[in-house]
C-alpha cells in the first residue's frame, strides 16, 4: 500500500516544487524591475490604509450630519488635508475613498477577467463557427467606444456600487479577450495539447488541464493592467454623478469638489490629493502589470 | 546570362512559394469594408437593446417626464412600435435610424439629430486638433526614447507618459483650469476656464472672433493633447523596441548606412506599421477624453451634450450621441485599417 | 605577412554582459584570410562563430566589448573613424547573415535593397545604370531580374538567400563573409546555394570566410578550416587534411558527424560525442574540451592547451596528439570512429 502511494505523492510533490521554483525565478527576475518594485510598494500602502480605514479615522466622519469643521477650510492643524463643503475632513474621505476605489477596480476587474479569459479561450481554442462568432463579438466589442458605452448602460441601469461594478466589467473585457485568445492560439500548437488530443481526452477537460494553466501567466499581467483601467473608469463615471451617491470614492471627491467650484475658489486641498491618489494608485498597478508582462513574456525579456 | 548552368536553379522561380502569396489589396478592402459593416450593426444592436430591452419599460426610460396619461403612452408605444415583437421593433429602429430619426430630446424638446448637428463641430474641431497634435509629439518622443533607450531622455519621457497616461485627463484639465485659467497666489489667470466664445463677440466667424475661439480652445487642446499623446509615445516606443531586434536592421548597418538612415529609412517605417492599427483602436479613447474634457471646459459639443443628458436622464440623446461616437470610431478605424494595408506590402501585394 | 593578409584577425576577444554576468563568446581567436582564399569555421552552435563573422565590421550587439584586432587590408577595422569604417562595410567586406529569411526588410523591394548599397557606395551612380547592375546580380545568382519588384514575402527561402548572396555582392567586396548561408533551408536547395556562392567568389577571386557546422561542407568548398571549440581555435589547417585526418579529437569528432538527409538536429551532433558543450559563463578548468574527449587523460586537467603547430601549416590545441590512447580519466560514454 505504502509502495503505491509513495511515488504518487513524489510525483505531486516534485510537480508543486517545480512549480514554487517557477514562481520563485519569477519573482526574482521580477525583483530586478525597480519600476516594478517601485509600483508594488505604492500598491501596498494604499492596501494597508484600506484595510486599517476604521484605525486610521473613525467613519463619523464621513457622516454629513455629524461634521463640524469649517465649510471648504484650508489645510490646519486639526484638518490636515483640510475640509470639504460639508465640514468633512477630506483626510478621513481620502483614506475611506481608497476602500471603494480599490474595491471596484478589482471587483471589476475579476468579473471582467471571468469574461475575456472565458471569451479568448474559446475563440482561441475551438474552430468552426463557435470560435468565428466569438472572436468577431469580440473585435467588434472592441471598437464600441468604451465610455458613451458604460455611461449608458450606467444611466439605464441607475446609480449604485454594484452597478458601477458590473458596467465596468462587462464593458472592459475585449481586449483581455484577444490576449488571451492569441496566447491560447500559440499554445494549442505545442506538442503536449496535440499529444492529449491524440489521447482523446475531451476538449473542455484539455483546455482546463493544459491550456488554461499556460495562459494564466499572461492573464495575470494583465489583471493588473486591467485593474488600473477600471479604477481610472470608476473614477471618471463617479466624476460624472454615475457614481453610488451614498458612498465616497476619490472620483465622487472630485465630482463634488467641481461641483461647490472648488477650482475657481482655489480650495485645491479638495482638488489634488484625490487626484494625486487616483495617479499613484492607478501608475503601481500600470508598473506591477508592465514588469510582470516583460518577466513572463519571453519575446520581451530578450529584448532587455 | 546566368553564371550558373545549373537548370533547378532556373526552374526554381517557377516553384510556388514563389508567386505572390498576398490575397491582394482588393480583398483585403472588402474584408475591411464587410467587417465594419459586421460591426455596425452589432452596434446598433446593442444600442437597440440597451436603451430599449434592458431597462424593461421602453415608453418610461424614452418618454421620461412627456409621457403622464395612459393615452400618452399608447400612443407613443404605437409611434415607436413597441406594441411589436422585438424583432419587428429592432427591424423598425433600423428603418428610423437609416432615416436619421433618432428620437426628441425630452430636455430639448428637439430632435436628437437636430441636436447633434448642432454640436458636431466644436468636437471635431477640438478632437482633430489635439489628435494630430499628439499623434506628431508622441510619434516623435516615441522614437527618440526607443532610439537613446536607456538615456535620461528616455527615463524622463517614458515615465512623463506613464504618469500622464495614469491620469484622469479631466482631471489633468482641472488643474490646467486651476493653473492657467483661474490663476493661483499672484498669477492672474492667462486663458478663460470654458466655453468656446466670448460673451462681447458678436461675429464669431471675424477674424477676432477666430482668434477668442483660438484662444478659449487653447486649454482643452493642450489637456487633450497631453492625454492622447502618453499613449501615442509609448506604443511608439515599444513598436520600435521591436523592430530594433530585428535581423534586416544588422542588414542595413552593415551595408554602411549612416544611423540615421538606418532609423528612419528601416526601423521607424517599419515600427509606424503596427502603431497606425493601435493608434486606430485607440480611437475610441480619444471618444471618451473628448466627453470629459467639454464636460470640463463646458465645451459645447457632443460629450457636453451626453453628459448633460445623464442627470436628466434624456435617454433619447445618450443613444443619439453613443450612436454617432460608435459610428465615428467605426468609420475611423476602417480608414486606419485601409492606410495600414495600403502601406505595408505584405498586405497590399 | 599578416599586414600583406586580406583579413587578419589576431588575439580577439569578445565578451558580452549580460544580466548573469559576463560571458565570454570569444576568447583569444588567431585567423587570416588571403586574397581569393575560402576559409571555413567550423564548430558546434554557440561557439562563438557569428561573434567572429559580426567583429568583422564592427557590428558587434552594444552589451559586447571587444579587444585584439581586426586588421583589414592593414588597417584595424575595431579602431577606424565612423567614415572610414562605413566605406569599408560592404564596399571592403560584405555579410551574408544568418538567417536571411530575416535579414531582408519586409517592407522595400529587393531591388530597392540590393542598389542600397550601390548608391551609398557611390551617389554619383545613375539610376538606370543601378537598375542594370541589380538585374545583372540577379541573373548571376539565377533569379530573373523581373523579381526586383518583389518583396521579400513573395519569395522562397532559397530565393530569400540568393538575394542576399547578389546583394553581398553588390559593391564588388574583397571580402565576403558567409554566417551559414544554407541553415534553414533543404539539402537540395543547400546544395544549389552553395554552389552560386563558391562559383562567384572563385570567379572574382575574392576572399571568402564561410561559417558552417558542417564539417564535410567546408572540406568541398574551402582552402583552409579553422575548427572552434568554446570561443577558442582548437585547430587550424588545409581543408581535405582536416576532414580526412584530423589532430584534434574534436575535428575529428565533427568530421566523423556525417549528415543523415532530411534530419536537421541530427546533421550538427558530432556523432559519439557525449554531452553538450559548456555554457560560456561555466567553463570547465584546463581544456575545456577534456570532460567530452574520448581521450582526455591526467594532462588535460592542469591549464588550457595552446594551439601548437605541427608541421606544414597545421595546428591544433591539445597535448595528447601524438601520444598514445592511455586510459582515460573518465570512461567516456560514447567513442569516436
Ligand atoms: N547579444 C548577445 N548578448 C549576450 N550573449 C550573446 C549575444 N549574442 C550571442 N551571445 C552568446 O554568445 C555565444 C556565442 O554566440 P554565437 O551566436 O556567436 O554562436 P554561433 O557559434 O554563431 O552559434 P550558432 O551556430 O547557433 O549560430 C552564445 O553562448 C550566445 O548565447
Ligand atoms: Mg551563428
Amino acid at each position: 500500500m505504502t509502495d503505491l502511494a509513495a511515488p504518487r505523492l513524489s510525483a505531486r510533490h516534485l510537480a508543486r516544487q517545480r512549480r514554487l521554483a517557477s514562481y520563485r525565478r519569477t519573482w526574482r527576475a521580477f525583483r530586478r524591475h525597480r519600476s516594478g518594485v517601485a509600483g508594488l510598494a505604492i500598491l501596498l500602502v494604499f492596501v494597508l490604509v484600506a484595510l486599517a480605514a476604521p484605525l486610521l479615522a473613525s467613519s463619523d466622519g464621513l457622516d454629513v450630519t455629524l461634521a463640524n469643521g469649517p465649510v471648504l477650510g484650508a489645510p490646519s492643524s486639526h484638518y490636515w488635508l483640510g475640509t470639504d463643503d460639508n465640514g468633512r475632513s477630506v483626510l478621513t474621505l481620502l483614506i475611506w475613498g481608497s476602500r471603494i476605489s480599490l474595491l471596484v477596480g478589482l471587483s471589476a476587474t475579476v468579473i471582467s477577467m471571468v469574461i475575456g479569459t472565458l471569451m479568448g479561450l474559446v475563440s482561441g481554442y475551438f474552430g468552426g463557427w463557435i470560435g468565428r462568432i466569438t472572436f468577431r463579438v469580440t473585435e467588434w466589442m472592441l471598437v464600441i467606444p468604451f465610455l458613451p458605452l458604460a455611461i449608458g448602460l450606467a444611466t439605464v441601469l441607475g446609480p449604485g456600487l454594484f452597478n458601477i461594478i458590473i458596467v465596468i466589467g462587462v464593458t472592459s473585457w475585449p481586449s483581455t479577450a484577444l490576449l488571451i485568445r492569441s496566447q491560447t492560439l500559440s499554445i494549442k500548437e505545442r506538442a503536449y495539447v496535440e499529444r492529449a488530443e491524440a489521447i482523446g481526452g475531451g476538449r473542455w477537460h484539455q483546455m482546463g488541464r493544459h491550456v488554461l494553466p499556460n495562459v494564466m501567466p499572461m492573464v495575470f499581467a494583465n489583471t493588473t493592467l486591467t485593474v488600473a483601467g477600471a479604477i481610472l473608469t470608476e473614477t471618471t463615471l463617479s466624476f460624472l454623478g454615475l457614481g453610488d451617491p451614498t458612498r465616497t470614492s476619490w472620483g465622487s471627491m472630485l465630482d463634488s469638489a467641481y461641483q461647490v467650484g472648488a477650482i475657481t475658489t482655489g480650495s485645491w486641498w479638495f482638488v489634488i490629493p484625490p487626484g494625486i491618489c487616483v495617479v499613484l494608485v492607478v501608475l503601481a498597478f500600470t508598473l506591477i502589470g508592465q514588469a510582470l508582462e516583460e518577466v513572463l513574456n519571453p519575446r520581451l525579456r530578450a529584448r532587455r | 546570362m546566368s553564371l550558373v548552368a545549373d537548370p533547378g536553379l532556373v526552374a526554381d522561380s517557377e516553384e510556388p512559394g514563389a508567386r505572390s502569396r498576398g490575397r491582394g489589396y482588393g480583398s483585403y478592402v472588402v474584408a475591411k469594408v464587410l467587417g465594419s459593416v459586421g460591426s455596425l450593426l452589432f452596434m446598433l444592436l446593442v444600442n437597440f437593446f440597451l436603451f430599449r430591452v434592458l431597462p424593461g419599460n421602453a415608453a418610461q426610460t424614452l418618454g421620461r417626464g412627456r409621457l403622464n396619461t395612459p393615452a400618452q403612452v399608447a400612443a407613443f408605444n404605437k409611434a415607436y412600435g413597441l406594441n411589436h415583437s422585438v424583432l419587428d421593433q429592432f427591424w423598425i429602429f433600423l428603418k428610423s435610424t437609416a432615416h436619421g430619426d433618432l428620437g426628441l430630446s425630452v430636455k430639448y424638446r428637439l430632435p436628437v439629430s437636430q441636436l447633434i448637428v448642432d454640436r458636431l463641430w466644436p468636437t471635431l474641431l477640438l478632437v482633430g486638433v489635439s489628435t494630430i497634435l499628439s499623434t506628431l509629439i508622441g510619434v516623435y518622443l516615441g522614437i527618440r526614447g526607443a532610439w537613446n533607450r536607456g538615456s535620461v531622455f528616455d527615463k524622463v519621457s517614458t515615465g512623463t507618459s506613464l504618469t500622464l497616461y495614469a491620469m484622469p485627463e479631466w482631471w489633468l484639465g482641472l488643474m490646467l483650469i486651476a493653473g492657467l485659467g483661474v490663476g493661483f497666489a499672484f498669477v492672474p489667470g492667462l486663458f478663460p476656464t470654458g466655453g468656446l466664445h466670448s460673451p462681447d463677440i458678436v461675429d464669431t466667424n471675424s477674424v477676432h472672433g477666430i482668434l477668442d475661439t483660438i484662444w478659449h480652445l487653447t486649454l482643452p487642446v493642450i489637456t487633450l493633447t497631453l492625454a492622447y499623446l502618453a499613449e501615442y509615445s509609448l506604443i511608439m516606443r515599444s513598436s520600435l523596441l521591436d523592430e530594433l531586434g530585428e535581423d534586416y536592421l544588422q542588414t542595413a548597418r552593415a551595408k554602411g548606412l549612416r544611423d540615421v538612415v538606418v532609423r528612419n529609412r528601416h526601423a521607424v517605417r517599419n515600427a509606424l506599421l503596427p502603431t497606425t492599427t493601435v493608434i486606430a483602436l485607440n480611437i475610441g479613447f480619444v471618444v471618451s477624453g473628448a466627453i470629459t474634457i467639454e464636460t470640463v471646459f463646458s465645451i459645447p459639443g457632443l460629450g457636453q451634450l451626453s453628459t448633460e443628458a445623464i442627470s436628466t436622464p434624456d435617454f433619447a440623446v445618450l443613444q443619439g450621441t453613443f450612436l454617432v461616437a460608435s459610428a465615428g470610431v467605426i468609420g475611423a478605424n476602417l480608414i486606419a485599417n485601409l492606410i495600414y494595408g495600403w502601406l505595408d506590402p505584405r498586405v497590399r501585394t | 605577412m599578416s599586414d600583406a593578409s586580406l583579413l587578419a584577425i589576431r588575439d580577439l576577444h569578445v565578451t558580452y554582459a549580460t544580466g548573469d554576468g559576463p560571458l565570454p563568446a570569444v576568447r583569444g581567436v588567431d585567423l587570416t584570410v588571403e586574397r581569393g582564399q575560402i576559409v571555413g569555421v567550423a564548430g558546434e552552435s554557440g561557439c562563438g562563430k557569428s561573434t567572429l563573422a559580426s567583429t568583422i565590421l564592427r557590428l558587434q550587439p552594444s552589451n559586447a566589448t571587444v579587444s585584439g584586432t581586426v586588421l583589414f587590408d592593414g588597417r584595424d577595422v575595431l579602431t577606424m573613424r565612423w567614415g572610414e569604417l562605413r566605406a569599408v562595410r560592404w564596399a571592403g567586406a560584405s555579410i551574408v547573415f544568418q538567417g536571411a529569411l530575416h535579414s531582408l526588410n519586409p517592407v522595400h523591394r529587393i531591388g530597392d535593397q540590393i542598389s542600397e548599397p550601390l548608391r551609398i557606395h557611390n551617389p554619383s551612380l545613375a539610376d538606370r545604370a543601378s537598375r542594370q547592375r541589380v538585374g545583372e546580380l540577379l541573373d548571376q545568382v539565377g533569379l530573373d531580374p523581373q523579381r526586383a519588384r518583389s518583396y521579400p514575402h513573395q519569395l522562397s527561402g532559397g530565393q530569400k538567400q540568393r538575394v542576399m548572396i547578389a546583394m553581398a555582392l553588390a559593391c564588388d567586396p574583397e571580402l565576403v563573409v558567409a554566417d551559414e548561408p544554407t541553415t534553414a533551408l533543404d539539402v537540395m536547395v543547400q546544395a544549389q546555394v552553395l554552389n552560386v556562392l563558391s562559383t562567384l567568389v572563385r570567379e572574382r577571386g575574392v576572399g571568402m570566410m564561410m561559417i558552417s557546422h558542417d564539417l564535410s561542407v567546408l572540406a568541398d568548398l574551402c582552402d583552409r578550416i579553422t575548427v572552434m571549440y568554446a570561443g577558442r581555435v582548437v585547430e587550424e589547417g588545409p581543408a581535405r587534411r582536416i576532414f580526412v585526418e584530423p589532430l584534434h579529437p574534436y575535428s575529428a569528432a565533427l568530421s566523423a558527424a556525417f549528415p543523415r538527409v532530411g534530419d536537421p538536429a541530427a546533421r550538427f551532433a558530432p556523432s559519439g560525442l557525449p554531452g553538450d558543450p559548456p555554457q560560456p559563463w561555466l567553463l570547465p578548468g584546463g581544456c575545456t574540451f577534456a570532460p567530452r574527449c574520448p581521450r582526455a587523460a591526467e594532462v588535460c586537467l592542469p591549464a588550457e592547451p595552446p594551439l601548437t603547430s605541427y608541421g606544414e601549416e597545421r595546428s591544433a590545441a591539445c597535448v595528447r596528439i601524438g601520444e598514445p590512447d592511455a586510459p582515460s580519466v573518465e570512461p567516456a560514454s560514447g567513442h569516436v570512429s
